[in-house]
């Protein structure tokens, strides 16, 4: 069977979702050569009326992604850097996420965010290294973070076919992971539907994004003495409760590794909800950046502010301590 | 009420229905009917009966948190405005959008928005969106002269002069950005702002309905031509306050002489000076019959069911997790 990447599986979408339905279209800076890859080829392919290439302007290029989806058409951005999204945030999330319930129904929004590269890439510093899912899923804007090759394809085509606007967070540090996949077998994932990685008895680790392949490897290097289950929501927002539940019903701990940082972030509406819902055996226990973190420039200093494998594998033993 | 003809009594009949729809709406805030207050048009009625007069009924609107006249002039029914208003489950958008908000799709009315120069930008995409669809179909975009200093307007601006979009952006210079003057709050002109980006820019009077109306059919043509968007600035005056909660706070930004002075130049009465007594006698009351029944359907309309609140909040129809312990 081929290998995917998870870079090429977000281009593949893009292209077969293109293809599937004219009112598709790609918008973004640079992406007629696909500066960041995830567009590459699609120009060629499909034309300048399907792939515009923007100015700088993210303010303006996401209210029109607006103003086309009001008016029948289902925009694609490509945001090169996951801090554009502060700037576009007025037209995210005051806009785009409240035409439908303003309106009383009559508008629908089907505008797909992509942040091809969010979260550390290590040396890119305080501007270019945040993961802001949280934002997005704290406002109600359905937030997507795929983990692995056929999660990114089968997301973001899922993204692009709803009618609301879906914001899709691709970490950095997951665009390298690929996997043996038949191509045949890729299709859209739904949204909500948590994905159990590793089934395990003794502890439930939540992770999104890169951190499931870190909580995958914490837990084989956990094997002998602890049986870990790594369960990836996919989506932060809406989140699968009952998946976890489920999940959580089995091993009784819970553990959440979340790069972003900790006040309000994913990790602390997983343990609260954890708390008010679930019987555990143990207080959960969470793993995050630090409080406000602005990520620092040199390679150690961007690393401590991370969470990593250490700090997720004592977390775990902390956990079953109880 | 359909969308305003361009003769001379359809021009009247549109700003005589804006002044009135204002005033009784204003009572209502009064009376407590209308909730949250509301940002009166009265005074500024020719720019929305003018360009709505240049429009078809395929041609799209975007609108400002003072956007009740452009929603009426683009042919929305007032008794459903009205309901809107107040908080009732008949609204135009089922009581979830209020004074600020109001959209009627089916009439290419995309929103009222309260962001000022939020809606430049979707303006343009839509523009774009209905030339793909083929066709001529034509976008207006209506903002303040406080937008003009707003960065996406400007950017929205430039995108829309690029890619040569069929939109018509109209701006509504009543001399105050709630209680900033324009000497105060504008560096160089209006029109420079869209000459800047190589838009055909004009400045006309925006209390006259015809300057309007002939201003609104050139920018509309150029626009179906193909040739791109163009800038109409519309010098106008708020005969009222910014906002109805002036009434209570009464903050002191202009002078009883200027306002005065300014509602000497009246569009109701400088559009119905150009129709014969009986004419616009009839006009005045077919306007009268129509808002009372406007207000009679509202104030008769239920209050949305609370249990919905949050229906519509995702097209897809998923719920939100309640927020209520237990």
């Amino acid at each position: 069977m081929p290998w995917l990447s998870y870079q090429k599986a977000l281009n593949r979408a893009l292209g077969d979702e293109l293809a599937r339905d004219p009112a598709v279209f790609v918008l973004g800076e640079d992406v007629r050569v696909a500066v960041s890859t995830v567009t590459a080829g699609l120009f060629k392919r499909f034309g300048p009326d399907r792939v515009l290439d923007t100015p700088l302007s993210e303010q303006a290029f996401t209210g029109f992604a607006t103003g086309a989806a009001l008016s029948g058409r289902r925009p694609v951005i490509e945001f090169q850097i996951p801090a554009l999204l502060y700037l576009a945030f007025e037209q995210i999330v005051n806009q785009a996420h409240k035409f439908s319930l303003m309106t009383g129904g009559q508008a629908r929004v089907p505008v797909t965010y992509l942040v091809p590269g969010s979260g550390s890439k290590t040396g890119w510093a305080g501007q270019h290294s945040d993961h802001p899912y949280a934002l997005f899923a704290h406002a109600g804007v359905k937030t997507v973070v795929p983990a692995t090759p056929e999660d990114a394809y089968g997301l973001l085509t899922t993204a692009i076919r709803d009618d609301d606007p879906v914001v899709v967070f691709a970490p950095a540090a997951a665009l390298t992971a690929r996997v043996d996949v038949d191509f045949a077998r890729l299709g859209p994932v739904p949204l909500g539907v948590g994905r159990v990685h590793r089934e395990g008895g003794d502890v439930t680790v939540v992770a999104v994004g890169h951190l499931v392949h870190d909580a995958l490897a914490v837990a084989e290097e956990l094997a002998g003495d602890v049986s870990v289950e790594v369960f990836d929501p996919r989506t932060a927002y809406p989140f699968d409760w009952d998946g976890l539940a489920a999940s959580v019903a089995k091993t009784g701990r819970l553990v959440v590794v979340d790069d972003s940082n900790r006040m309000c972030g994913l990790a602390a509406e997983v343990v609260a909800t954890a708390a008010e819902r679930f019987d555990l055996l143990a207080p959960p226990v969470r793993v995050t950046r630090p409080d406000g973190a602005v990520v620092p420039f040199a390679p150690a200093l961007d690393r401590a502010v991370q969470p990593d494998r250490a700090q997720l594998a004592a977390a775990v033993l902390k956990a079953l301590k109880h | 009420m359909t969308r305003a003809p361009d003769t001379d009594a359809g021009l009247y009949r549109a700003v005589r229905l804006i002044r009135r729809f204002e005033e009784r709406a204003v009572e209502l805030v009064r009376s407590g009917d209308v909730v949250g207050g509301i940002h009166p048009y009265t005074g500024q009625e020719a720019i929305a009966a003018g360009v709505c007069a240049a429009l078809r009924e395929d041609d799209v609107i975007t609108s400002t948190h003072r956007g009740h006249g452009h929603v009426l002039a683009k042919g929305a029914d007032p008794g459903r405005v009205l309901a809107e208003l107040a908080g009732r489950a008949t609204g135009l958008n089922r009581g979830r959008g209020g004074s600020m908000h109001a959209a009627d799709f089916g009439l290419g009315i995309l929103g009222a928005n309260a962001i000022v120069g939020a809606n430049g930008a979707i303006t343009a995409g839509a523009a774009w969106a209905a030339r793909q669809e083929g066709g001529d179909r034509v976008a207006v975009s209506f903002f303040g002269d406080g937008a003009v200093n707003q960065g996406v307007l400007l950017e929205a601006f430039n995108l829309a002069a690029l890619w040569r979009l069929p939109v018509l952006f109209v701006c509504e210079n009543n001399g105050y950005a709630t209680t900033l003057t324009v000497a105060d709050g504008v560096a160089g002109t209006i029109t420079g702002r869209g000459a800047a980006f190589g838009m055909p820019s004009v400045t006309v009077d925006g209390m006259d309905p015809r300057a309007v109306l002939g201003a609104a059919r050139e920018a509309v043509d150029r626009a179906r031509a193909g040739d791109g968007p163009s800038l109409v600035e519309c010098v106008t005056y708020r005969f009222d306050a910014h906002h109805t909660w002036e009434h209570k706070a009464r903050p002191r930004y202009r002078t009883e002489e200027e306002v005065r002075s300014g509602r000497e130049r009246d569009p109701v009465v400088i559009q119905g000076a150009r129709l014969a007594d009986p004419e616009r006698e009839l006009v005045d009351a077919e306007v009268e019959a129509a808002l009372a029944d406007a207000v009679a359907f509202a104030l008769g309309s239920p209050h949305p069911d609370p249990v919905g609140a949050l229906d519509f909040l995702y097209a897809t129809g998923m719920r939100a997790r309640p927020g209520g312990g237990g």
